[in-house]
């Protein structure tokens, strides 16, 4: 074994790594230093996770070809075990908690304490306390995690990897479903660590967080390193032309909307919780969408925006009251069939679990909300099937071998494609898009608003849901601001700024 | 939208053409639809330790064209317990139930002497109105898969058991004894083999290769990546040479037997509807993610409801064919018949968590099945061998699954 010399904590050199004929890694050198945030950048499908599941044994040494030398020693890692033995953990990019077991439980899943095999509960919950105070997370231990939102997830994963006494924290878009303050605090809670010498590698698609994190930022572009720079060296512009090889000199390409007449109409809507039939998720909600024009809606995580839009889309809620047209015609609840047929689409916020069927390839993904629309006599034509798959594989750049691969093995950013695909394909005339850039590239995202435009020219009515201000703002025109289940403002995206949609969001305004 | 040109993208990707291309085309096609060929590869493996063991008795027309008779009454239930699985369900009442359909038919037939015919027609209804009676409780009212068929599997014994007295119901008619024991009659009755099998097995091979040549020229008019000319030859070539030689097989003894025939319009049928039609694909996305498919719009209930409905329906199939071949109805038959289904399906390919699994891939699973019962009882072991072989080869089958998926992920 040679040592070389251990400016670095961690070494990975050479990496290559194949998938059944498909390159992900070609030729990646990563070098990170003792005690920084090392930013980690790239594009879809740039091999970003693949990477880090290298680093971290999930793809055990063998599988792929290259070096890895931590503290100046290789190591080859067989397993996760054995990568946290040398003091690493790993937040991945899809949250591996257990839904139906507690946040203790799951925050010492594997590393259970025990004696003789029996699990001493009272140390568990004190210990468990004392991670989630080092995240800020006020939450009951024995909690169930399926009743936590997504951003308290990600704390709770990172309150697991903290109670492993981690030396090198891996995380791979922690923020990517997170409101501002969440991220705010997120960020927060790295640098903390950093002080107490903890080296952390951090892959986000947000590049402002990047650049005020990072000492070091390294980007990927198709499986190769492209540079490794100090962040003082860095800016925005620079580090998205690295990345997609060339300059992008706009972030939203606005367009002036020509609003049309109201297509959908939501009349003194009141839902209750599905699962705690006394609570009101949404009350009193009244708005309503035009043709051609994007409708933002804004609001803290929590404020009910995923609740409204599936409420109207009719797979969530019970006790509903209200009303709702679309294209005059009233929807009935609780039926997304209906919904669908007469013309609304629904990109979910949470792509695993109801946007996509991982196990099934890209084509059918696309074709799931619309297969009557190519078929003969019950019998699906499989040369249509594949020309609007093609279509939407080279219009939103979907970065795959061919259309059979199966959506499991695409990058994040690749999968939320296939999800927008989906509805594309159902040519909707109300489009609920619930956060459709999480986890996706600057590059990405520009071509996404692109076909949003398009969409709008075409008199299609887009609902946005952000919680990403400058993309509400740069792309609404027009925002409603929710706020616990209400709607607290409407106002034109011209008048609208970043402050005054906050302050209604955190309900310091009331609506006047 | 961005008008870039179709090709595109996805062609440009990782696709290394080292050595010859064609050797590369071909591993590469291996490798890809490596668990199908792992489970070809067991069933042939099987036969020819079989035809080891047994000094070539195995491997005579005559056994091989018995063996595929005997496997018809649990292939047909496997090409329905296939769709059930993937949908991520299970059916244990497939049986009894099998029993039960056999002793209404014996029952029609021998106590009440109605013909041939419209006891086909009863027991089929009679499978369908149990389809519709399980799958309302199952898509309705929201109670599992497992609960309701397990309570069918007991409820529909007790009814064999009442409906045959216990007793065995014999003799059929003879129209209805040659669904299970009849063979193709020849066109010229004089000529030495089973000409009319001759001519069937060539006019599937022609309406195979006219077809695939078809859809591929239909590919080429979209503009649509194909695979290589010698590699879909080859492939052509391969399928053909299988095809003829299952029906050579069985024109070399008797010809085909018709419930082998069944079996095979019931094969080509079901996988069609699973890969082509809009049911079929409803039936692969709610069981690999019931909440996406909900998202999607996609009736689950009625999918549910008529998935169960065509399990009815084929285990009435199942029941008649396996009654014809026997000449009898009895009150044990179908014994385990669902155990042998679902290993048949899971051998195959299905996945137990739902989502995965082919109507092929489970006729491979059934021939198995068959394979063991028929080598180990021409070695004339006993039962006890027979369960214990089974139930290893299919903890090997998924085990090999499995690790090689493991390899190929
Ligand atoms: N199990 C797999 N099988 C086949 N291909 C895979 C597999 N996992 C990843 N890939 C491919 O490897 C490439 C790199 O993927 P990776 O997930 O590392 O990208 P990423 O940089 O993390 O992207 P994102 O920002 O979208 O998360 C992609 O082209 C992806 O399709
Ligand atoms: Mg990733």
């Amino acid at each position: 074994m040679d040592r070389i010399q251990s400016d670095y904590v961690l070494e990975m050199v050479g990496i290559k790594k194949e998938f059944a004929g498909v390159k992900a890694l070609e030729d990646v050198n990563l070098r990170v230093k003792w005690g920084e945030v090392h930013a980690l950048v790239g594009e879809n499908g740039a091999g970003k996770s693949t990477l880090m599941k290298i680093l971290s044994g999930m793809y055990p040494a063998g599988e792929y070809e290259g070096r890895i030398f931590i503290r100046g020693a290789e190591q080859s890692f067989r397993s996760l075990k054995d990568s946290e033995k040398t003091g690493m953990a790993i937040i991945f990019q899809e949250l591996t908690l257990v839904k139906q077991m507690t946040v203790s439980e799951n925050i010492f899943l594997g590393n259970e304490i025990a004696r003789r095999g029996i699990v001493d509960w009272n140390n568990t919950y004190e210990l468990t306390k004392r991670a989630l105070r080092e995240v800020r997370l006020e939450l009951n231990p024995s909690t169930k995690v399926k009743n936590l939102g997504i951003g308290q997830q990600q704390l709770v994963e990172i309150a697991k990897a903290i109670s492993k006494n981690a030396e090198i924290l891996i995380l791979d878009e922690p923020t990517a479903a997170l409101t501002e303050t969440e991220s705010a605090n997120l960020l927060q809670i790295v640098l903390e660590l950093k002080k107490k010498g903890v080296t952390c590698i951090y892959i986000s698609h947000k590049l402002s967080e990047v650049l005020q994190i990072a000492d070091t930022i390294t980007v990927l572009r198709d499986g190769r390193t492209i540079a490794t720079e100090s962040a003082e060296n860095m800016s925005e512009n620079k580090i998205i032309s690295l990345m997609v090889g060339r300059e992008l000199t706009q972030r939203f390409p606005r367009r002036e909307h020509v609003p049309g007449p109201v297509i959908l109409k939501v009349k003194d809507l009141t839902v209750h919780d599905p699962d705690v039939p006394d609570k009101v998720a949404l009350r009193g909600i009244s708005f309503e969408a035009r043709q051609g024009e994007i409708l933002g809606v804004a609001g803290l995580m929590g404020a009910g925006r995923t609740e409204l839009a599936t409420s109207i889309f009719g797979t969530y809620g019970r006790g509903i009251s209200g009303e709702i047209f679309l294209d005059g015609k009233k929807l009935k609840p609780g039926t997304p069939r209906e919904a669908i047929k007469s013309g609304l689409g629904y990109v979910s916020e949470d792509r695993k679990n109801n946007g996509l069927v991982l196990m099934m390839d890209i084509k059918n993904n696309v074709m799931l909300a619309s297969y009557e629309s190519v078929t003969k006599l019950k019998v699906i034509n499989q040369n249509e099937v594949i020309r609007h798959s093609n279509h939407f594989v080279s219009s939103l750049r979907i970065k795959t071998p061919t259309l059979e691969q199966r959506v499991q093995n695409l990058s994040g950013g690749n999968q939320q494609k296939v999800v927008l695909s989906k509805w594309l394909m159902t040519n909707p005339k109300v489009l609920i898009m619930d956060e459709p850039t999480r986890g996706i590239d600057v590059g990405a995202k520009y071509e996404i608003y692109h076909i949003m435009n398009d969409l709008v020219k075409q008199r299609v009515s887009i609902i946005m849901i952000s919680s990403e201000l400058p993309e509400i703002l740069g792309m609404s025109d027009r925002i409603i601001v929710m706020h616990e289940g209400r709607i607290v403002a409407e106002m034109a995206a011209s008048e609208a700024t970043q402050e005054k949609i906050m302050s209604y969001a955190t309900g310091g305004m009331k609506r006047g | 939208m961005d008008k870039r040109k179709e090709t595109g993208v996805q062609r440009e990707t990782g696709r290394n053409t080292a050595g010859d291309p064609f050797v590369t085309a071909v591993l590469q096609s291996l490798r890809t639809n490596m668990r199908e060929y792992t489970m070809v590869v067991l069933l042939v493996g099987i036969w020819l330790v079989f035809t080891y063991l047994t000094s070539g008795m195995f491997i005579e027309p005559r056994n091989l064209s018995n063996l595929f008779l005997q496997s018809v009454s649990v292939a047909v239930l496997a090409v329905g317990m296939v769709l059930v699985i993937v949908a991520g369900h299970i059916d244990l009442s497939v049986g009894s139930l099998v029993g039960l359909m056999g002793a209404i038919a014996g029952y029609l037939q021998v106590n009440m002497n109605m013909g041939t015919v419209p006891v086909i027609i009863i027991t089929l209804a009679a499978g369908i109105l149990v389809g519709i009676w399980q799958g309302y409780w199952i898509a309705y009212r929201g109670v599992s898969a497992f609960i309701v068929t397990l309570a069918g599997m007991m409820v529909f014994r007790g009814l064999v058991i009442r409906v045959t007295g216990g007793a065995t119901i014999s003799p059929m008619n003879h129209s209805f004894k040659e669904i299970g024991q009849g063979y193709l009659p020849k066109l010229i009755s004089t000529s030495p083999i089973n000409d009319s099998s001759a001519l069937l097995g060539l006019a599937v091979i022609g309406l195979y290769v006219f077809w695939q040549i078809r859809l591929r020229k239909n590919r080429v008019k979209y503009g649509f990546e194909v695979p290589d000319r010698k590699l879909f030859g080859l492939r052509l070539a391969v399928t053909s040479l299988v095809i003829a030689f299952v029906f050579g097989i069985m024109t070399d003894y008797m010809g085909i037997p018709y419930a082998v025939l069944i079996l095979m319009a019931l094969t080509v049928l079901f996988n069609f509807v699973a890969e082509k039609t809009v049911f079929g694909r409803h039936i692969y996305a709610i069981g690999g993610n019931k909440e996406a498919a909900r998202f999607s719009g996609i009736n689950i209930r009625r999918t549910t409801m008529l998935l169960f409905i065509i399990m009815g329906a084929l285990t009435a199939v199942s029941g008649i064919i396996f009654t014809a071949r026997l000449n009898a109805a009895g009150a044990s038959a179908g014994n385990l018949f669902e155990l042998d289904a679902i290993a048949a399906a899971i051998i195959g390919g299905a996945s137990t968590m739902g989502g995965e699994g082919s109507v092929y891939g489970a006729i491979i699973g059934a021939l198995v099945m068959a394979s063991i019962d028929n080598g180990l009882s021409l070695m004339n072991a006993d039962a006890s061998l027979q369960y214990a072989a089974k139930g290893l080869i299919l903890l090997f089958a998924v085990w090999v699954d499995i690790a090689s998926r493991k390899r190929a992920a």
